[in-house]
């Protein structure tokens, strides 16, 4: 088992940085070899624990995108018909068991995420992102597979899988989940980084963003997130700032009031938020950015 | 469910001592206690995590337990002070503090949602024909079944009938209205739902023996989750005068629809589905009766909706319900509880529908503490104090 300082660790150098709450997490997934379900606002960062727990593990990522009306075809298996009926045509007259046979082999046999991710050799990591917009009956399809690890196909017979994989999911809340699939997991809510935390997230994102530019960007975008927005902007909206703020070649915010305040667009996604903070609410803030 | 304790899981890890375990089961019923879903495998987990060395520190053990343990962010929030309060002995904090919903109060977007809403008032739910509209009322025309019995008494306020027989005829009316809101809304979603995609595994499977020439076309139909409504109905004083007339349509749409459950509430809630559906028109009453212990008396709304949300919500909600509350909002609980309540029920279903019998009385205006908390949470505020206005209630489902 590897400890949380040198999971969080391992984490960092992958360009994500922790809590040290989110290593407790990782270290348990790997104990117990349980799913682990990441819940919280959009955008502070759900999917990137993903991509990260990829690198550390120096693995393969696998996601499935998760929509209404999402079919075990588009997520698990499904068979190439335009090969299968091009085999068809190309075996007539042959003996039509020999060819059924043929055609539902492993050879026409497309993969999906969930099945591909049980069938590697080394285990991958299964994100199963925003699970809450897929339906009822795929969530308890997931928690089939997610128990026992093991895919049937009528045509071809059981599927095992070869290594459990890392399996992350993610929920923003839109739907309740089911008791069932919430028990099977561990859970973590993910919540906005503190200005600490999102200084050295700046900091390991962003080539050229300075330590105290970086303090700067995150006590700023601290302000904002207090004042009464409609959509709160997250870690993702911040780094795009600061890469605007670095590529605008600001060096301090105090030097560019004007630059700050218009390029606010960064963090502020509608209209009305916009309007709400105008160049007096920017400069306020401002001022209380050390 | 103190049995955990002693369950063979824990025998077989014979490293964590008889006391420690003990001393775990404990701790899985306080969780318990405290709405956690917590089974047996979590309690293994549990003991096997403390064996693997996670209990050497009080804080990596918490961190550990929490993310075992948690499985909404209601849990995540008050579980800190849960695990201190019993193993480290801390004062715990109050329930109404720890139940995290006060800060979700704070959360900025949802404040400036709830006071945006509450500011421009009904106009941000979604609009459903009102009796008082002359223009809506063209909508629900010439569609209730048996119009003509039941036209005179179309219009008339519940609470104004009088004569026995009107009586019946309203509650008759009100049943029947139930069945024919039933049937047309299944007729709609057929017709809509028509659209057909090739179901090319079923097409080609079944074809092989033309060849795999597709002549037998598969389609493949969306099968669509019916609507199912769940209504909870104020049984409480206020409401007696129009009690009669809503139990009898709820046994309507309990007979008629396939998808629906009934909740009475007054100081307490009670799952009424079963009783209701007797066929036994006395026995049904009879049943009801002694469900109703306590009806007649003050409205608990806050206090019956946390029941609600905490005991019969996952089985009975999916993504597809519609909750229709039918009170006139007099709460003499605690009125931010039922707001916390409402959201969190709001969260779960598709919509929620508020029916206020008062809400078409002369002067009626929606101040009492119980009501303003909710409203910001509901998506339709509709008046229910006429078959009319019942009528009008089914184009809304019906989009749905």
């Amino acid at each position: 088992m590897r400890n949380r300082d040198e999971i969080a660790q391992a984490l960092a150098i992958s360009g994500y940085i922790a809590d040290g709450e989110l290593a407790t997490a990782i270290s348990l997934m790997q104990l117990l070899r349980r799913p682990l379900l990441l819940e919280g606002e959009a955008g502070v960062g759900k999917t990137e624990v993903a991509k990260a727990l990829a690198s550390v593990h120096a693995t393969e990522l696998i996601r499935l995108q998760c929509y209404e009306g999402l079919d075990q075809s588009a997520a698990l298996y499904e068979w190439n018909y335009q090969r299968q009926l091009l085999s068809i045509q190309a075996h007539r007259g042959d003996n039509p068991d020999d060819v059924e046979h043929q055609i539902f082999s492993e050879k026409y046999l497309l993969e999906r995420p969930l099945l591909a991710a049980i069938r590697r050799d080394k285990p991958p990591v299964l994100l199963i992102d925003e699970i809450d917009r897929a339906d009822d009956e795929f969530e308890a399809f997931l928690l089939e597979l997610l128990s026992d690890f093991q895919v049937s196909i009528p045509e071809l017979g059981t599927i095992k899988a070869t290594a459990i994989p890392h399996v992350v999911l993610t929920s923003n809340g839109t739907r309740e989940l089911s008791d069932a699939l919430r028990r099977r997991c561990l859970y973590h809510y993910v919540d906005y980084p503190d200005v600490d935390r999102e200084a050295r997230i700046i900091m390991a994102r962003i080539d050229g963003a300075s330590a105290s530019l970086s303090l700067q960007i995150a006590r700023m975008v601290e302000g904002i997130r207090k004042e009464e927005l409609r959509k709160v902007p997250g870690v993702a909206e911040t780094l795009d700032w600061a890469a605007a703020l670095v590529g605008l070649d600001v060096r301090d915010l105090h030097d560019a009031p004007e630059t700050v305040h218009e390029t606010l667009m960064c963090l502020l996604k509608t209209h009305e938020d916009k309007s709400r903070v105008t160049r007096e609410v920017s400069e306020r803030l401002l001022g209380r950015v050390a | 469910m103190s049995c955990c304790g002693t369950s063979p899981g824990y025998e077989e890890l014979d490293e964590v001592s008889r006391l420690v375990s003990s001393r775990l089961a404990a701790f899985l019923k306080t969780l318990r206690d405290s709405g956690f879903a917590v089974g047996l495998a979590e309690g293994q987990d549990a003991a096997e995590l403390m064996t693997a060395g996670y209990a050497a520190k009080s804080g990596l053990l918490r961190s550990a337990f929490k993310h075992l343990f948690s499985a909404r962010k209601s849990d995540w929030e008050k579980f800190d002070g849960i695990f201190d309060a019993f193993w480290l002995g801390k004062r715990v904090r109050s329930r109404s503090i720890t139940s995290g919903s006060s800060k979700a109060a704070n959360n900025p977007s949802l404040k400036t949602l709830a006071d945006s809403r509450r500011s421009s008032g009904e106009t941000a739910m979604d609009q459903a024909p009102s009796t008082d509209d002359a223009g809506a009322d063209r909508a629900g025309e010439g569609r209730m079944e048996g119009a003509s019995r039941a036209d005179n008494l179309a219009e008339v306020d519940f609470r104004k009938l009088a004569d026995p027989a009107q009586i019946e005829q309203a509650h008759e009316a009100a049943a029947r209205l139930a069945r024919a809101m039933r049937t047309r809304l299944t007729r709609r979603d057929l017709a809509r739902r028509r659209g057909y995609r090739l179901d090319l595994r079923r097409t080609i499977h079944g074809n092989i023996s033309h060849g795999g020439v597709p002549i037998d076309l598969v389609n493949r139909q969306r099968r669509d989750k019916p609507l199912r409504l769940v209504i909870l109905l104020d049984a409480s004083g206020s409401m007696s005068m129009y009690t009669g007339v809503f139990l009898r349509f709820i046994r309507g749409i309990l007979d008629e629809f396939r998808e629906a459950e009934a909740f009475l509430f007054h100081t307490r809630l009670a799952h009424v589905s079963d009783a209701m559906k007797e066929k036994d028109a006395a026995r049904a009453l009879d049943r009801l009766s002694i469900m109703a212990q306590g009806a007649g008396g003050g409205t608990r709304i806050g206090e019956s909706l946390q029941t609600f949300n905490r005991w019969h919500a996952a089985r009975v909600i999916h993504s597809r319900t519609v909750v229709m509350i039918v009170s006139d909002g007099y709460e003499t609980g605690d009125a931010a509880l039922l707001g916390r309540e409402m959201a969190a029920l709001g969260r779960r279903c598709r919509r929620i529908v508020w029916l206020n019998p008062m809400m078409a009385w002369e002067g009626y205006a929606p101040v009492a503490a119980g009501i303003k908390a909710a409203l910001p949470h509901v998506d339709l505020y509709a008046p229910a104090n006429t078959l009319k206005s019942l009528t009008a209630l089914e184009p809304y489902l019906a989009k749905l």
